[in-house]
């Protein structure tokens, strides 16, 4: 991937050279860690270099911002992780942040808060949108020109803090056709990774969960599910697999539609 | 004023005694709970209840069942205006009490009627919906018994309740047509002079009788009712109004933080901490995270557990009952109901104390497998017609298995055990984090 370099900086590097960015990138364990989350985090940050934002990421310096261990019933955990975040956060005088999980957007937004953490906190498609409203990014190509593309809301983003637009304009800008799901926005399904349930093994049931969702998402006959959340997309594209759909369905997220509409 | 008055106010009087009696046990449960403030943003908290409980917004999302609710709502609140000149009519023996208000009173009575239709039709539907079409949510496992026979009895008793005022305005109507006395003409009759031609052949003396009849069998089926309420689902009808008022207006995502552990880990992360400090003899005795029980559960959570009516759109929309899974939001809500009223009848048993019966809600009621099904998807409380939180109890009950019985499945152990040492759920290297950039 020569030709397309990322540039990425640090909070550290940055403030040794006394600068200080507009946004906090924070990248969040799967963003970091999951090799195909990764490809999300590098999609978006290629979107951030294009549009020339300046941004920098904490690095080896961001932790789990404690979501999975607060759901799981931990609070101690998560109180600890989140204290330990915040004092980072606060010592690089952060203001706004921008992440591409909603597990850590719901997180850094609604709870940290009250132990001491107050940020403007977007999910990653509402600052593409902005992005592309201010004419900072332009979609260029149409490689997803006339595709079905089916949108999956993740709980934390859409129920959870009420976004539903954003990547849907997203998805309405690549010219492609938003198929929705029969239960969408306040009413779609859960994927099934949500509340700590990504780390164990489901309850004893008859389905799992993914596969519920993934047929309702097949049942729209789509060529892209797309969603926003790394665990989603985890649980979606096992759910293809498991459905061996994968040759005619992929699963991407909101950010590489954007990146990949013009072979960025 | 005649013996049948004096019946009348006495049974007036004994209803509603017993009814306050009773709901001052359900208040004295509910406060059983620890406190809450939701005091804040009354303006919001206003806008809500008209919106969500009066305005019945939420109930619409599924149509059919949503107006046909309307109906019966409105039917009942517009409907019990003429309870009021009953309750006049019994206590004074007069007959149509507000006849003078003349065309205006025909509309009223015209209007009642039509609802009343409405209602008979809307209850007749549901009846079928529950027993003959059988909707796959009235048939959860938690719904046999009891709750199932207080769903249809609920619909059966109102059945009736229409039946009778229907019954009861043909007589009428046939009686003032006749001149009979006491009779006087008033009200309009759109739908009971269609009854009418049935009673047509009695004879005055009869139709006196099944006037008076079915006037005594609605009003005094009116305060039975009244007393059902408060060992019914159906007292959501007056509990949906405080319910949704006191609902949490905070984003859904957002979990309550704990203070307690908030103390505790500000002063662990406190560099001058005395590590080896004495603990201060004045301290109140540690607080014991997450609930047990009920009396752990805050009051909006009890009173949440009163206001449900088991509709179980939250059980239908939740992700793991859906899948075959043992949790059931819905019946998270009656198990709390349920215990919360064991320890009201324990505590009546007891002259005022709470006496130790061995039980409590975790385990003898919600089992930890129900528990840990839940993805935290907020689809339940998003569902709920009256904004019922069923989500913030599996949350303090989770808290409860895992920092006060270190009882988390294993692999959630195993995931926190990487969050505290590595900081990701995985098991990967904090160093590696930004690996990805050079990848």
């Amino acid at each position: 991937m020569a030709e397309d370099k990322i540039i990425v900086p640090t909070m550290a590097e940055m403030t040794a050279r006394g600068e200080k960015p507009d946004v906090l990138f924070w990248v969040g364990c799967a963003g970091s860690f999951d090799d195909r989350a990764k490809k999300i985090t590098k999609a978006f940050v290629k979107l951030l270099n294009k549009a020339n934002v300046s941004f920098a990421v904490l690095g080896a310096e961001e932790s789990c911002s404690g979501d999975p261990a607060k759901r799981a019933g931990n609070e101690f955990l998560f109180q600890m992780q989140a204290v330990t975040n915040i004092e980072v956060l606060n010592a690089y005088e952060v203001n706004k942040i921008v992440t591409a999980c909603p597990h850590c957007f719901n997180t850094l937004k609604n709870e940290y808060p009250e132990l001491g953490g107050d940020y403007d906190v977007v999910h990653h498609t509402q600052l593409l949108q902005q992005l592309l409203d201010d004419g900072k990014l332009t979609i260029e190509g149409g490689n997803f020109k006339g595709k079905k593309i089916t949108f999956h809301d993740p709980c934390y983003l859409g129920r959870g803090n009420g976004v539903y637009e954003a990547p849907r304009e997203l998805i309405a800008k690549l010219d492609a056709e938003l198929v929705e799901m029969r239960r969408c926005k306040t009413r779609g399904l859960c994927c099934g990774a949500g509340g700590a349930q990504m780390f164990k093994e489901a309850e004893k049931g008859d389905k799992e969960v993914n596969i519920e969702r993934t047929e309702e998402a097949l049942e729209t006959k789509p060529n892209i599910i797309a969603t926003g959340c790394p665990f989603c997309n985890t649980m979606m594209t096992d759910g293809v697999k498991n459905k061996e759909k994968e040759g005619e369905v992929t699963v991407m997220d909101v950010a590489e539609l954007i990146a990949n509409a013009g072979d960025l | 004023m005649g013996i049948a008055n004096i019946i009348f106010i006495v049974v007036l009087l004994a209803a509603v005694v017993l009814f306050a009696r009773n709901v001052g046990k359900i208040r004295r449960n509910i406060k059983l709970g620890k406190d809450v403030d939701r005091s804040d943003n009354k303006p919001e908290r206003w806008k809500t209840m008209i919106r969500v409980a009066l305005g019945q917004s939420k109930m619409v999302v599924r149509p059919v069942a949503g107006i046909m609710h309307i109906f019966i709502y409105l039917g009942f609140v517009i409907i019990n205006l003429e309870v009021l000149e009953i309750v006049i009519d019994g206590a004074l023996g007069t007959h149509r009490v507000f006849a003078f208000l003349g065309g205006f009173y025909d509309f009223l009575i015209g209007s009642f009627e039509i609802l009343a239709v409405l209602v008979l039709v809307s209850c007749i539907v549901f009846f079928a919906r529950r027993n003959l079409i059988a909707l796959k949510r009235f048939k959860n496992p938690e719904m046999k018994g009891w709750p199932s026979l207080d769903g249809n009895l609920i619909l059966i008793i109102e059945i009736l309740l229409m039946s009778a005022f229907l019954s009861m305005n043909a007589s009428d109507y046939l009686l003032q047509a006749r001149g009979v006395e006491h009779y006087t003409a008033a009200g309009a009759f759109p739908v009971s002079s269609m009854i009418a031609p049935i009673f047509s052949g009695m004879t005055d003396a009869g139709l006196v009788a099944l006037e008076r009849f079915t006037w005594w069998f609605h009003i005094v089926g009116i305060l039975a009712f009244l007393n059902y309420l408060v060992i019914s689902k159906h007292f959501h009808i007056i509990l949906a109004f405080p319910n949704t008022f006191y609902s949490n207006l905070n984003a859904k995502g957002r979990f309550t933080n704990m203070e307690a552990v908030t103390r505790e880990v500000k002063m662990m992360m406190d560099p001058n901490a005395d590590p080896y400090a004495a603990p201060d003899p004045n301290a109140p005795p540690p607080e014991q995270f997450g609930a047990k029980d009920v009396t752990d559960l805050n009051w909006v959570q009890l009173m949440n557990a009163y206001s449900c009516t088991e509709c179980g759109r939250c059980t239908s929309e939740c992700p793991a009952n859906q899948t075959g899974k043992l949790l059931s939001p819905r019946k998270i809500m009656m198990d709390v109901r349920d215990r919360v009223e064991e320890v009201g009848k324990n505590i009546d048993a007891n002259k005022g104390e709470f006496k130790e019966d061995g039980k409590s809600l975790l385990n003898d009621y919600i089992t930890p497998e129900e528990l840990w099904a839940c993805t935290s998807c907020n689809a339940c409380t998003q569902a709920c017609p009256i904004n019922i939180d069923p989500l913030s109890i599996i949350v303090d009950m989770r808290r409860y298995l895992v920092m006060e019985q270190s009882a988390a499945p294993m692999e959630l152990n195993l995931m926190m055990s990487n969050v505290e040492n590595n900081g990701a759920p995985w098991q990967f290297p904090a160093a590696d984090r930004a690996n990805w950039i050079n990848e």
